[in-house]
């Protein structure tokens, strides 16, 4: 845990270096967060991945564009309004619910043994050659092993789950593989995020690339990363997971949007999550 | 035939058939990015304009363009160059082809093309997230194209 920390605060420093104070805009600001266990430092801003580098020499933590009192929220676990969802999940990975009685925790013990998993999901399956994001191995669960109905993919049930397993990683460096088998899953989701989608004709990276700081009415434009998800919204008093944001972003395009857990939208996920490779999950944050 | 006929002619041909005087979105000419002709055959109200470019769901120029003679308009964006003093940098034609269609002017503008039914990729209806069912309109009509030109001609320094 103590060496865990120490890296994560020399990855912290190396960002900050590097980045020195050329781009004003994102909130000049580190994120530490007091959790039960203690004090965790987050990368909140780094270096950018290789692959990005001849686009943009630093990433940040879409919590850098919000505001001092959002952020603040989500420096301690005490007022992370995300909090109440992890409990609540805590007690359906406990709960006998299968169809002959099984529960998460009879096959899998704690929550902790999900550790590092968000990390690196979307992530192909070394087995199955499958795409798999969080949701789809907890889907696998419930269906294959518990006898049950798949959960909706965006219903509580499922986000709930997602955060709890989230948090397991949180401080954990984002590390999505875009080599090997994860290659074509990768450039289709980059073909996605630069196509001008719509009536409005705008790509992801239109706003979160070209625009990244500028503001677009009210809303600060971030970098669109999704290590922080499921964030809680607090225009929605609710959470929500990447794909659900891609969902509104796509159909504020005027466009007609992909479904959760399509082809489309989980190869953007992967390529989304990849251009964060270098920040820290954050579990939940917290978002206007 | 007096002038006063022919203008009552054209107002009821106005009323009675606006779409006949009407530019169809697909059947705009563009010349150097510019537009000619009003796409109504008429001048647009200017007031009227400036309601479609502060309005979220109708130009929302304000989302990305600092407008600074609308300063009730809050949170304007800084996405794109502030409108002030436009009507100086550009004619009432080149103005009309940046509001139906910025992109004949500026390759690959990150401006919306208000004035455009055709050649999207996914469209959907309005903001609904789903496909259209009817032919897709404009984004803007005719009329509120005309309505905003006839405001940013105004927009003198
Ligand atoms: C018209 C502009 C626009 C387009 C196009 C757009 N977005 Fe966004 N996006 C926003 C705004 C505004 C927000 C809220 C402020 C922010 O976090 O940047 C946002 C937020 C996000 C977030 C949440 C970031 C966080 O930390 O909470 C993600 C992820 C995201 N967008 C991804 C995408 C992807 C992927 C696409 C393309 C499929 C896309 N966006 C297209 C405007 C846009
Ligand atoms: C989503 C962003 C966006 C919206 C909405 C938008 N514009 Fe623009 N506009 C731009 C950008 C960006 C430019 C700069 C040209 C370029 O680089 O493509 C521009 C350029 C212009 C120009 C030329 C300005 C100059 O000084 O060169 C005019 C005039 C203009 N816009 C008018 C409007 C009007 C009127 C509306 C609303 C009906 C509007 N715009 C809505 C992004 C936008």
């Amino acid at each position: 845990m103590q060496r865990h920390v120490a890296r994560l605060a020399t990855t912290l420093a190396l960002g900050l270096a590097l980045t020195g104070t050329a781009f004003a805009d994102p909130v000049d600001d580190s994120l530490s967060i007091e959790t039960d266990d203690g004090v965790l430092e987050i990368v909140t801003t780094t270096a950018a991945p290789a692959h990005l580098s001849d686009v943009m020499d630093t990433i940040y933590s879409g919590w850098h564009f919000r505001e001092d009192e959002t952020r603040a929220l989500q420096r301690d676990d005490f007022d992370n309004p995300g909090m109440v969802y992890v409990d609540r999940a805590l007690d359906s990975w406990n709960k006998a619910q299968g169809a002959k009685g099984e529960s998460c925790a009879g096959c899998h013990e704690g929550p902790e043994s999900m550790k590092g998993l968000r990390a690196v999901t979307p992530r192909v399956d070394a087995t199955t050659g499958a795409l798999m994001t969080v949701e789809n191995y907890v889907n696998e669960c419930v269906t294959d092993r518990m006898g049950l109905e798949a959960w909706g993919m965006t219903g509580d049930k499922m986000k709930d789950m997602l955060a709890l397993i989230s948090m397991q990683s949180r401080g954990e460096v984002v590390n999505i593989a875009i080599d090997g088998a994860a290659a074509p899953f990768w450039e289709a989701g980059k073909e996605i995020y630069y196509t001008r989608f719509g009536q409005l004709e705008m790509s992801c990276a239109n706003c979160h690339e070209d625009n990244q700081g500028r503001y677009i009415r009210a809303d600060h434009l971030s970098q669109g990363q999704v290590n922080g998800f499921p964030v809680y919204r607090l225009k929605d008093a609710g959470i929500l997971t990447a794909q659900q944001r891609f969902v509104g972003c796509v159909r504020d395009t005027r466009a007609e949007t992909f479904k959760p857990d399509s082809a489309e939208f989980k190869a953007l996920e992967l390529y989304v999550a990849s251009r964060g490779n270098g920040l820290s999950v954050e579990g939940v944050s917290v978002r206007h | 035939m007096t002038r006063q006929f022919w203008l009552a002619t054209a107002a009821m041909l106005c009323i009675t058939s606006p779409v006949a005087s009407e530019t169809a979105p697909s059947a705009v000419t563009y010349v150097d990015g510019a537009i000619d002709v009003s796409l109504t055959g008429s001048p647009g109200d200017a007031a009227a304009g400036k309601k479609v470019m502060t309005t979220a769901s109708l130009g929302n120029c304000v989302a990305c363009h600092q407008i600074g003679t609308i300063p009730e308009a809050d949170f304007q964006g800084d996405i794109a160059p502030p409108l002030d003093g436009v009507a100086d940098r550009y004619s009432e034609a080149e103005l009309r082809g940046l509001v139906a269609n910025a992109k004949m002017t500026f390759e690959d503008s990150f401006m919306p093309a208000f004035y455009k039914t055709e050649g999207f990729t996914r469209p959907g209806a309005a903001y609904s997230g789903k496909a259209p069912t009817e032919d897709l309109p404009p984004i803007l009509t005719a009329q509120q194209i005309e309505d905003v030109v006839a405001y940013l001609i105004t927009m003198t320094e």
